[in-house]
């Protein structure tokens, strides 16, 4: 049977079980209703023989009550010409009436009882029923896992994990995870580098199965994949590249409050599910789907602890400043990931500067040592602000813009002192450059987010890559139902 | 006891093996293709080893991806593919 073959007949259908008190109480409604409502079908749950007196029918598969999407029992049910027109659950006298046009219905009974929960809604078996009446929307190969095998060992063997246990992707938790989306499963979201293979929706909720991710942390997953599976993100030269950077991934809008993102106290760090298992699945799918793999296609020199997960949610609600979404164009009640190219983060120091101007100096200082303090222009970077560091510039009223200006206009870099050997260092840029002005990062490039916990005068920098059209743009992408 | 199920989470494509053709007794003659990835200096490497291969009597074809961070088009493989007899594959870095 699947999901589109609703067993329900036209006319009227009522799904009682004897576990629900309710459904005991209107047995002799129920009685009524049999002789007075000639089209009647009776579903049982739990009993056949319940209720006494009534030919029902057997619903201990449960098949009806999941294809009527029933939550509540008792439900009563009118269906014409095929389609539901009413239904009432629980037990309330005066709708019953209502609907059946009997006017005294239950008068002995009282006027309001609430009913049970559906069997099959019950969290037991509800995975087993959605993977019994709509698994047939999986179209991945099934893979048997001998009864004496470890389960988790075996998802190592096989190759399919980052170095830590991931959680066994069953049928039953991937259609859990499935229900975290109106996509259908086998819509293909992106081009999955470095092997080019379409990514269904289905590829990817296994891998956020595995990442441990819960079903409405999907959509996130998605559209992160989305975004990175551009050319612009060019997530094949971020793989392949021998530079430690992976995927920095910056949620935005009110959804990450709703799905319980950290944007505070250790918001890079470790101990929120929703930040770390987003990243991961990213990450899960690209190896496993896309077939990048440490040592095959992804040459990284050292890499970095983030290429496991790096995936943040920016502080919007304490923030002095307009958000990195809206800045790029979208609407701060808008649901959105930017994904970034990204190393680990730095932390910077300042705990005396009271001004913006010295405050920005610092910033400027510590941002001009991203990748080489002698290297200008080709490389992005990520400023995160901690509250502490912000509240320096909002209360001089610097906004977003005027935050970046000052620190862009402080990394404004001599030529004479960052060609091929000034300063005692081979690095740096051509001879030509020696009376030239190069600034540190191109219009743009310097990213600002704000995150952290509240104490401690502290932000982190995340140096970026090779930017621009040789190699990655920053890309924001709509998070989707 | 009974067996767990668990579901593929690759891409579960079968990769194609292609026979290598064989290897050349002599390069004399060969028209042998130079991949350029645009990496910084890496031209004056393949500027010697087009001058070695040249010496040795093959003929040296240079290209050039607009990119190293970016895989070759597709367009650039084909030409590559259609004018040579022999590539040199090689990894940067």
């Amino acid at each position: 049977m699947t999901a589109s073959q609703n067993p329900l007949r036209d006319g009227w259908t009522l799904i009682v079980k004897r576990e629900c008190a309710t459904c005991v109480m209107i047995v002799p409604v129920i009685a009524r209703l049999a002789r007075e409502l000639p089209s009647l079908t009776v579903y049982t749950q739990d009993d056949p023989k319940f209720p006494e007196g009534v030919d029902a029918v057997n619903d201990l598969d449960l098949a009806a009550s999941w294809h009527a999407d029933i939550e509540t029992v008792p439900t009563l049910i009118f269906r014409q010409n095929g389609v539901e027109t009413a239904r009432t659950a629980g037990w309330v006298r005066k709708e019953w009436r209502e609907l059946t046009d009997i006017a005294d219905l239950g008068s002995e009974l009282p006027e309001f009882r609430p009913g049970c929960g559906s069997m099959s809604v019950d969290p037991d078996v509800v995975d087993k029923l959605r993977v019994r009446f709509g698994g047939e929307v999986l179209h991945a190969r099934r893979i048997d896992i001998a009864a004496a095998e470890d389960e988790f060992e075996a998802l190592f063997a096989r190759g399919f994990t980052d170095g830590l246990p991931v959680v066994p992707p069953t049928p039953e938790r991937v259609m859990r995870m499935l229900a975290g989306t109106t996509r259908a499963p086998q819509e293909v979201v992106a081009v999955a580098p470095p092997d080019l293979v379409e990514l269904t929706v289905e590829k990817i909720a296994i891998n956020a199965v595995m990442a441990g991710c819960l079903p409405e942390y999907l959509p996130w997953v998605i559209a992160a994949i989305e975004a990175v599976c551009t050319d612009e993100f060019n997530m094949h030269g971020v793989l392949a590249t021998t530079m430690p950077v992976g995927p920095v991934i910056v949620c935005n809008g009110p959804g990450t409050r709703a799905i319980g993102m950290n944007s505070g106290v250790n918001v890079l760090g470790q101990g929120n599910r929703a930040n770390l298992t987003i990243g991961r699945a990213l990450q899960l799918t690209i190896r496993n789907v896309g077939g990048g793999r440490p040592g095959e296609v992804d040459r990284a020199a050292h890499g970095n602890p983030g290429k496991l997960s790096f995936c943040f949610a920016e502080d919007e609600v304490g923030s002095p400043f307009s958000s990195l979404s809206v800045s790029r164009g979208f609407d701060a009640s808008q649901n959105t990931v930017t994904v970034f190219t990204g190393e680990g983060p730095r932390c910077v120091v300042d705990q005396l500067a009271r001004e913006p101007e010295h405050l920005a100096q610092t910033l400027a200082s510590c941002l001009r040592t991203v990748h080489h303090p002698k290297l200008p222009f080709a490389f992005d970077a990520m400023l995160i602000l901690g509250p502490e560091h912000a509240r320096v510039f909002a209360q001089a009223n610097w906004g977003r813009e005027r935050v970046l200006q000052e620190i862009n206009d402080r990394l404004q870099m001599p030529g004479n002192e960052i060609v091929r050997g000034a300063g005692g260092m081979a690095e740096g840029v051509q001879e030509a450059f020696k009376d030239a002005t190069l600034p540190k990062f191109r219009p743009g490039g310097l990213l600002l987010v704000h995150a952290g916990g509240p104490a401690g005068l502290f932000s982190a920098i995340v140096g970026g890559w090779v930017n621009g059209a040789p190699g990655s743009d920053p890309v924001t992408r709509l998070v989707t139902a | 006891m009974t067996s767990r199920v668990v579901l593929d989470p690759t891409s579960e494509k079968k990769l194609t093996s292609r026979e290598l053709l064989a290897r050349p007794s002599t390069i004399v003659g060969q028209t042998i293709g130079l991949l350029d990835i645009s990496k910084a200096r890496g031209d004056v490497f393949l500027n010697q080893l087009e001058s070695r291969l040249t010496n040795a009597g093959a003929k040296v074809l240079r290209f050039r991806k607009p990119t190293f961070a970016k895989p070759a088009p597709v367009d650039l493989r084909h030409e590559i593919a259609t004018k040579c007899t022999l590539v040199i594959e090689a990894l940067a870095d």
